[in-house]
């Protein structure tokens, strides 16, 4: 592989490889048992993103003994297992330490065919790109520490987080598309770049059009811009331009880091509008048709403003 | 002389700067308001956060890599 991949995978036959990744997090949200979740959906979604099945996993835990209470624990564990049975994955066992700052996640094992991995690059000239999941959770997460977000919007980035990337993944193998990549901390504009840079394509991104939580754009101009989104928008300052028109708060919003966020498929253009409708037919509602992949823009994303 | 208001969030991290810099010119409504800040971050979300409350911002460089903003309205 020529580049970094969402997991590592490892031929064992003609028909069979081994899909492996592992992810942990701080807490994101005050209630532990949601943590867990949205920790696991997380960790699984490293193999969704490639087109693999998740089969069993570990826990990987840090602890903070001293100061906090087991039952925290216990509660954060029982989210990532209700996730694990969700996922139809078996728990083989984990590992903990003591730790002063919480942390947790999975291991994750999987099998996926040799020939069907979906990698970042291989995205072609004329795809449509479709998201499955809104994206804003870095800024209201970080409204929410400063108590300028409210139960609702919490409540929206807690379910987008703990929901399985599994359905979306399943859905878009059946329909067959040509490369597909997780949005996690580098935001959709960062996880795209990767997979266009150093490539004879580029992309065109609809700002518009991008599924986006309602309350997002409100607290980006309060200022609840977390640290990490200045430093995916710096890092790829050289590849990405916004075109005029585009909403200030907008285009910081697209290089918003993410927690278990959507997947981000490239797909044949013909197949873009039946992929969308058995998405939205599969309960993945949010998903939508963000941009297109043109040849004109070698390794480099212009953002457009419908207006 | 009116006394100018200052905010300092040196040693603050995100989104506390933001955070008190709202307060302040919640509370003070119009007039000229002083905010200290040392990261890129919260130099930018304090700026934003007032250009969008209809503050106009001026910066200025400080020793020791802090920045201080200059808010009136």
């Amino acid at each position: 592989m020529e580049r970094v991949e969402d997991a590592g995978v490892y031929q064992l036959t003609d028909d069979l490889a081994l899909i492996q990744t592992v992810d942990f997090l701080t807490p994101i949200v005050d209630d532990p048992f949601a943590y867990g979740q949205i920790a696991a959906a997380n960790s699984l979604s490293d193999v969704y993103a490639m087109g693999g099945k998740p089969l069993t996993a570990m826990n990987i835990v840090c602890f903070p003994v001293q100061t906090m209470d087991l039952s925290i624990l216990k509660e954060i564990l029982q989210g990532g297992l209700e996730k694990m049975r969700e996922a139809e994955v078996v728990l083989m066992g984990g590992h903990s330490v003591d730790d002063q700052e919480l942390k947790y996640g999975l291991s994750v094992t999987g099998t996926i065919h040799p020939k069907k991995v979906l990698r970042k690059e291989n995205a072609r000239t004329g795809d449509r790109l479709i998201l499955t999941k809104p994206i804003g959770t870095g800024i209201i997460s970080t409204a929410l520490k400063a108590e300028l977000a409210g139960k609702e919007a919490a409540d929206h980035i807690v379910k987008s987080m703990s929901t399985l990337n599994r359905k979306a993944s399943e859905v878009m193998q059946g329909i067959g598309v040509h490369a597909c990549t997780d949005i996690t901390g580098f935001g959709l504009l960062g996880h795209a770049a990767e997979m266009v840079e150093g490539t004879e394509i580029g992309m065109v991104i609809y700002a518009d059009s991008v599924p986006v939580f309602p309350e997002a754009k409100d607290l980006a101009a309060m200022g609840m811009i977390p640290g990490g989104l200045y430093r995916n928008r710096d890092y790829r300052k050289s590849m990405v331009e916004i075109g005029p028109g585009v909403n200030e708060c907008l285009a910081d919003i697209l290089f918003d880091p993410q927690t278990s966020g959507g997947l981000l498929i490239s797909v044949s253009e013909d197949k873009a509008l039946r992929l969308i409708d058995r998405l939205h037919e599969a309960g993945v509602t949010e998903a939508a048709v963000i941009g297109e992949v043109v040849g004109s823009l070698k390794g480099r994303i212009v953002v457009e403003s419908a207006q | 002389m009116n006394e100018i208001k200052t905010v300092d969030t040196r040693g603050l991290s995100c989104p506390q700067p933001a955070m008190l810099t709202r307060q302040a010119i919640q509370k003070l409504d119009n007039g000229t308001l002083e905010v200290l800040v040392d990261s890129g971050t919260a130099r930018e979300n304090v700026s934003r956060l007032a250009k969008n409350a209809g503050w106009a911002v001026t910066m200025e460089e400080q020793p020791e890599g802090s920045c201080r903003i200059v808010l009136k309205k």
